[in-house]
Parts: structure tokens; sequence; C-alpha cells
């Protein structure tokens, strides 16, 4: 069995895993629930385990039968080819990826009343296709559904771009079929007040390959839910988050990779920076690899860099290996504040503290940015971090 | 012309609640021009002398100075340090993610020079002082030092000597984890520094092997925290034969 765990960067504090709390899962994550049904789901007070890190009181009742209001504005900008089309609910292609596994995913399964659905065409490789979800404003609350399938050997890039106010409960659904290579970012650039809690499905089939990538840089209190599970061999899914919490912002990202088909691939790097008081971030890295998932490789790091007093980072990766025929598996936490062992360097190097200073936290989200291979939205965020470092002097 | 004066240095490290002396009065001159190695067993202080001297935050002095060309260096930031003429080659180089190798030489040079290098007369001197060392260019655009072999960390230790051309470097533990080829790479780079100028250099080191390649006028034996023998180049025969028993420790001087 090839289990590796690597250490975390000299400087950095040791694994926090979920800061006090037991760090063990209560049960496997194959024995997560999940339904369709938002009444199969009992109402959550904050103990559960998927719902201990969340601000209850700050889900606008999402959780505890809140009633739309209102709608999100969903508008796409799809070039040639690309297929777009709003679909009542019963269409058969609607929750094909995946199934809720909490009670907010159910909620919004019962209570969207239009789905967008995106069609990417085989064998084709086509340009950016846009869906900007605008929220459906303060005080409103919406449900939503967005699926896109990518058929056998599409090419192709989705941007779903997250504006606006209000509370927006939704799932999101990627069909990557045979073949196809589908890239998805996901931006969160959401108004002060915003709620969002998304759970997005991704299924992969046979040498299948997804990039998706999360940006979340606003709102009051973001949760997304990333799953990914394949259905035949060789799919390879790369899962990158980048987040930036300020003062009272809580941001949770919680990814589970679902290995039960043998020789699939992936890595999961989610890296996130906390500036101010109360905020908080939140990444849960579960992976899991089953018995019958042969020749598995995966990985997963997540890092926090804390720039200020009084913000909170938990991360807590939770690796179960039910074979010991995988190709490797490990992981990797670390939070901490600026790396002075990084600082010390580059200083003994003639570099002036402030501009090393600079170099350091640049050179911690660059990492990321550098794989968004959509360049205009790369150089939105770009200039988004740049002008959160800025606000702290950083 | 540059001398380092190091003067009854006394240097504690700060562990979480207690600090412990490891330098216990340090004296050394070192002048342009001339290579000093200090050797001594592992724990006798030499990486500590070396981090004081460049100013790492974890070592605290205690009593002593230490003057470059009569200037207080102990007074200087870390990074004026560097600017004022001193430089480190690390043993455990660190890692900075996201920032390249190409980036960082620039700012340093930029840095140190006190102004930015013209960039087509740079693009060409890293170029050649990478070829030098067997650094594929590809390196350039990596991450500094990141997921960097132990003997690819020093080939770009001694690049960065190359390039900022200090007035006195320290070259601490330069050898250790190098195999043959890339000690003889890494020291025939020290030799350049050394020839293109005054150069003063302090050659830490565990084992006398890469004496065979660096010549040292000067050799000092290191142990419990100070300087207890000086002398030279036959000292470190005397060092290859016997070890370090005579100075308290069951270790060998030399790797064979």
């Amino acid at each position: 069995m090839a289990v590796t765990t690597h250490d975390q960067q000299h400087g950095l504090t040791a694994h926090s895993h979920g800061a006090g709390a037991p760090s063990a899962p209560v049960s496997s994550r194959a024995d997560h629930f999940t339904s369709f049904d938002v009444n199969a789901f009992e109402v959550p007070g904050g103990r559960e385990e998927i719902w201990r890190f969340t601000p209850m009181k700050r889900l606008a009742n999402l959780h505890n039968g809140a009633e739309a209001t209102a709608a999100a504005k969903i508008d796409v900008n799809a070039p040639e080819g690309v297929k777009v089309e709003t679909a009542a609910k019963g269409d058969e292609r609607l929750g094909t990826a995946g199934t809720p596994g909490d009670r907010i995913a159910a909620q919004a399964w019962t209570s969207f009343t239009e789905a967008t659905v995106v069609t990417l065409p085989k064998d084709t490789k086509v340009g950016p296709t846009t869906v900007t979800v605008t929220g459906p404003g303060k005080g409103e609350v919406a449900y939503g559904h967005l699926h896109v399938k990518a058929e056998r050997f599409a090419e192709a890039v989705v941007v779903v771009d997250h504006r606006g106010s209000g509370a927006y409960a939704d799932n999101v659904e990627f069909v990557v079929e045979d073949g196809a290579h589908l890239t998805v970012v996901a931006i969160q650039d959401w108004a002060d007040d915003a709620v969002h809690v998304s759970s997005h499905h991704a299924k992969l089939g046979r040498d299948a390959t997804l990039k998706h990538t999360v940006i979340t840089l606003g709102g009051d209190l973001v949760r997304l839910t990333p799953v990914v599970t394949y259905t035949g061999r060789g799919g390879d899914a790369e899962l990158l988050g980048l987040y930036f919490a300020d003062a009272g912002q809580h941001l949770e990202h919680r990814t589970f990779v679902d290995h039960a088909v043998s020789n699939c691939r992936s890595n999961v790097v989610y890296k996130g920076a906390l500036q101010g008081d109360g905020a908080h971030t939140v990444w849960i890295g579960d992976v899991l690899i089953r018995a019958v998932a042969e020749g598995t490789e995966t990985f997963e790091l997540n890092r926090n860099l804390v720039l200020t007093d009084g913000a909170r980072a938990d991360s807590v990766p939770n690796l179960e290996i039910e074979t010991g025929e995988i190709e490797g598996a490990g992981h990797a936490s670390a939070t901490g504040r600026f790396d002075d062992e990084q600082l010390f360097y580059l200083q003994a190097r003639g570099i002036p503290e402030e501009q090393a200073r600079r170099l350091v936290v640049r050179g911690f989200f660059h990492e990321i940015l550098l794989k968004i291979d959509v360049p205009e939205v790369r150089e939105r965020l770009e200039a988004a971090i740049e002008a959160e470092l800025e606000a702290v002097g950083a | 012309m540059a001398t380092l004066e190091i003067k009854d240095l006394h240097v504690s490290v700060n562990t979480d609640e207690t600090a412990k002396e490891i330098l216990k009065g340090v004296d050394l001159t070192i002048k342009s021009g001339e290579t000093h190695a200090i050797m001594g067993p592992n724990g006798s202080g030499k990486s500590t002398l070396s981090y004081a001297i460049a100013g790492h935050p974890k070592y605290e002095v205690t009593s002593g100075s230490v003057l470059l060309d009569g200037e207080d260096v102990l007074e200087m930031s870390v990074d004026e340090r560097a600017r004022a003429g001193l430089f480190l080659a690390m043993q455990y180089p660190v890692e900075v993610p996201g920032v390249s190798m190409s980036n960082f030489l620039r700012t340093a040079a930029t840095a140190v020079r006190g102004e930015a290098p013209n960039l087509r007369h740079w693009v060409k001197e890293v170029k050649g002082a990478m070829a030098d060392l067997d650094i594929d260019p590809a390196f350039a655009e990596r991450s500094v030092n990141e997921g960097f072999s132990g003997g690819e960390k020093k080939r770009h230790e001694i690049l960065q000597l190359g390039l900022l051309k200090p007035k006195i470097a320290i070259l601490d533990e330069t050898d250790s984890g190098l195999d043959v080829d890339a000690l003889r790479v890494v020291s025939e780079g020290v030799n350049r520094y050394k020839a293109s100028g005054d150069a003063g250099i302090m050659l830490i080191t565990h084992y006398t092997r890469i004496l065979k390649y660096i010549q040292p006028d000067f050799v000092h034996v290191f142990a419990n925290g100070r300087i207890v023998e000086s002398g030279g180049r036959e000292l470190a025969d005397v060092l290859e034969a016997e070890g370090y028993v005579k100075y308290g420790k069951q270790e060998a001087a030399s790797t064979s």
C-alpha cells in the first residue's frame, strides 16, 4: 500500500484537524445519506458532523424550509454549437450526475422551478461558455438548478459566475461523458449580504477529465460542496480552490471524491487566505477509495494563510482507503501566518522585508491562479486578489 | 578590500520558553582573498554562527560584535546585511512556492546592486551562470527551490553567490548531501567566485572532502561553541586522520 503523508512546510503549524474537534470521521463516508426528498433529511441543528462548522443562524433558513420569494437571474453567453435550454422539473436529464447529500441541496432540488441545461457538443472543441447567476436581491430567497453536460470527446470551458445579493441554494451538475475534457471555473463574487449554499455533482465517464476550479471571494456565508464520482476507468478530476475571507465572512468548501471505479485519479488543491475579525474558512476534504477502486491515485492539499489576528481556518482532510492495491494516496494540510523561513530566505538575498512579504503572499495565490486557463477570468481574479491584499497592506 | 570581524560573539537560541547559549565567545577575522574553513563535529555551533551573522530571528546575540568594514552588522536588518555584502549559502535552502527562480534572482540582484540589471545583459548573465553549474534552463521558471533535489538546491545557492558577488560569503555545509560530480561542480562555482574579485569565504563543513576542491588558507576547529584551534591547511589533514576525538566527539572528519 502506498500511502504517503507529506510534511507541511517548515515554519507552519501542524495539522489542524478541525481545531480541537475529534479528527476521526464518526462513520465511513460510504454511509453518507443522500436523497432527492427534502423530508428525508431532518432539519439540522448545527451539531451534526456535516454542519458543525456552519453558522446555522446565518443560513437565511435555507436549511429549515425557507420558501422561494424570488428567482435568480441566469444569463448564458455561449459560443456557437453549444446548446442552451431551460428545462422544467421532471426533465429526465436532471439529477443524473448525483443525488443531494444534505438538506439544503434536497430543498433546492424540491424548490427550483426552472433548470438551465447547457450541452457541449461531442467531438468538438468550443470556447468558454459563461453562466452568470445574479442573486435574487437583498432579503430574498431563491433556488436554482444548472445542468452541464460535456458529450463524448467534447473539449470545453464553462465559467459559472455568481454575483449579487440574497440567499441562493442550488445544485450544479457536470456530466462529463467518455473522453470529454471539461474545465469549470466557479466564481463566488457575491455582495456582502449574500448567502450561497451550493452542491456540485460531477460524474466522470471513461477517460473523462474534469478540471474544476472554485474561487470564493464575496458573500456573508458561502458553503460549497463539490462531489466527484466516476463511472468508467481512466477518469481524472482536478479540484482546485482559492478563497479569501475578510472580517465576518464564513467561506466553507467541502470536497468529496468517491473512488468507486478502478484506475482513476484525483488531485485536490485548495488554498485560502484570511484577514480580519471573525473571518472563518472551512475546508473538509473527503476522499474515499472503495475496495473495488484498485489503481487509484489521489492527493489532496489545503493551505491557509492567516494574515491578521481574529481569523480562523479549519482544515480537515479525511482519507479512507479500503484497498491496498492503489497507485498512491496522500494528504497535506497546513495553516499559518507568513512563513518566517521564506521571509528570511528572501531577505538574506537582499530583498527588503516589505517586498519579500509581497512575493511570498502573491506566490501563495499564484500557484492556483496560474492554472486558470481562461485569461480574462484569471486577470479579473488577479486584480480582485490584489485589491484584497492592498486593503490589508500585505 | 573587505574585512569581517567577529569579536567575542555569544549567541543563544530561543526555543519556546528557554534560551540556550550555543556560541560562547567566537573570535574570527576574515579578509578579502582569504578562505577560512570552519570544521567541527555536529552540534558544535557552526551553523548557529552562520545564521547569527546573517541575522536569523531565532538566534539572539547576547554579547560581542560583528563588524563588516567597521560597520556594525548586528544593527542591520537581514536584508541590509545582504546589501552590505554578506551572503549565506544555506545548508537547507527554503522553498518559496509560486515565486519563480527568475523573478527571485532578478529581484535579489536589483536589491543588492541598487538598480535593476539591464534586461538583455541579465538574461545572458543568468544563462551563462546556470550553464556553468550544469543547471537546466527550465529551472528558471520553477518556483524557488520547490521540489528541487538536495543537489539542485545547493547548485542554486552557488548560482546566487555568483550573481550577487558578496564581499564575504558564508557557505554552510554546502558540501553536505552532494555526490562527487555535484561536489566538483559546486566547488568550481565557489572557486570562480573567489577568482572573480576580492572575495572572503567562510567555509563551514563537517568533512574534509570539499577541501580537496577548495583550498583553505586557514582551518579552524570549532567545538562547544567556540574556535578551539586554528592553523593552516595541515590542520585539516590532522582532522582527516584523527577525526574529532581530541575535541571530545567520536566523529570522523573523513568520509571514507
